[in-house]
């Protein structure tokens, strides 16, 4: 579990390190994710790698631990509303309304790309 | 004896101890009656912890920042969070490697959409500009929207806030929408509420479904990063 845990944690960090080393716009946890999706693809090839964290599911039982949870997670920024009270008065409906908006908007436009595309790509694969 | 000061509580609130336990108590509570009410979208239990600790707070008259000294451990697990949807999309490799142009085409719709649909709303509501700009990047998760946020001298904090409220209308509103507009595919269903709502969409839909789920995971961090890249041109296009 701690061997997990720190394999994560390692990832994150390492992520964090090049994302600031090269000065990318990109935000270290995302680099993190890709590190260790490369690793378990790599302990799949090689089987050296398939030690500690990374075999009888280690790693993986601790991210799903992790995940179980997603939405705990969210809630300390959240509770920063308590802050923005005066903000709220002022424009709180605007704000609602927009944000709203905004994500049903994104939701639809988002799904009938997806679909649209992978009905495309159907059609293509079978008509050769 | 009856004037006696409640040091106690004077040590208690200033505690991390103190403000941990409520986060997680309260959350364990609101998540108990969601599960109860077989994970009614409306029982989010993000939204009532919130709205049940801000009220706590406000009546005890604790600042937000002797709270967060105490959430502050919960609110650090974002990062390793992220790092660990690594292994649903270890996972479901398969089912994602087949869908990968669908979703690349889907992830460049879609965050174009959720970050121009909210610059434009705002301007045409006539919010000022600190609030416009700090809207901007609320379909990424937190850490890297506060982050966004930052580098355009807006309000990070404001971001945080326009991020979980996102959050928690795309969490509630995806399954009555998406039944509605009858689709049946679980993996758009899921990479739609990961681009539109990051994680408290992607932690409804590992509720829902676990292929939605591993597809709403993807769709987050892919979002996190063409956001990061998207959201300053679009503001220096959108915003005069």
């Amino acid at each position: 579990m701690i061997a997990s845990l720190s394999l994560i944690l390692l990832c994150q960090l390492a992520g964090e390190v090049f994302v600031r080393g090269l000065k990318l716009p990109v935000p270290g946890p995302v680099v993190g994710l890709l590190l260790l999706l490369l690793l378990l693809l790599a302990r799949d090839r090689f089987k050296v790698l398939a030690r500690g964290p990374l075999q009888q599911d280690g790693v993986e039982n601790a991210s799903r631990g992790l995940l179980a949870h997603l939405s705990l997670l969210f809630v300390p920024a959240g509770v920063g509303v308590v802050q923005k009270l005066d903000l709220i008065a002022e424009h709180g409906v605007a704000i609602i309304v927009i944000l709203a908006i905004s994500v049903v908007v994104t939701l639809l436009v988002t799904v009938a790309t997806f679909l649209l595309a992978s009905r495309l790509m159907a059609r293509g694969r079978s008509a050769p | 004896m009856s004037d006696k000061p409640p040091s106690l509580w004077v040590y208690l609130s200033q505690s991390p101890l103190l403000w941990l336990t409520v986060t997680l108590l309260v959350y364990a509570i609101a998540d108990a009656v969601s599960l109860a009410t077989r994970r009614n979208p409306l029982a989010n239990p993000v939204l009532h912890s919130i709205w049940i600790i801000g009220a706590f707070l406000l009546l005890t008259g604790t600042s937000y920042t002797t709270y967060f000294g105490g959430a502050q451990f919960v609110h650090f697990l974002l990062g390793p969070a992220t790092v660990a949807l690594a292994v649903p999309l270890y996972e479901n490799r398969k089912v994602v490697m087949a869908a990968v142009l669908p979703m690349l085409v889907a992830l460049a719709a879609g965050s174009v959409t959720a970050v121009v649909s909210v610059v434009w709303l705002a301007e045409i509501a006539g919010l000022p500009r600190p609030v416009v700009l700090s809207l901007a990047p609320k379909s990424v998760t937190a850490g890297v929207a506060m982050g966004i946020s930052e580098s355009l001298h807006a309000d990070p904090s404001l971001t945080a806030v326009a991020v979980v409220l996102t959050g928690i209308m795309g969490a509630i509103i995806v399954t009555p929408l998406m039944n509605r507009m009858r689709i049946t595919d679980f993996r758009a269903r899921g990479f739609a509420v990961g681009i539109a709502a990051h994680g408290i969409g992607t932690a409804r839909a590992f509720q829902v479904d676990a292929v939605a789920g591993a597809f709403a995971g993807i769709a987050m961090s892919l979002n996190a990063l063409v956001t990061s890249l998207l959201v300053p041109l679009a503001v220096t296009m959108l915003v005069r």
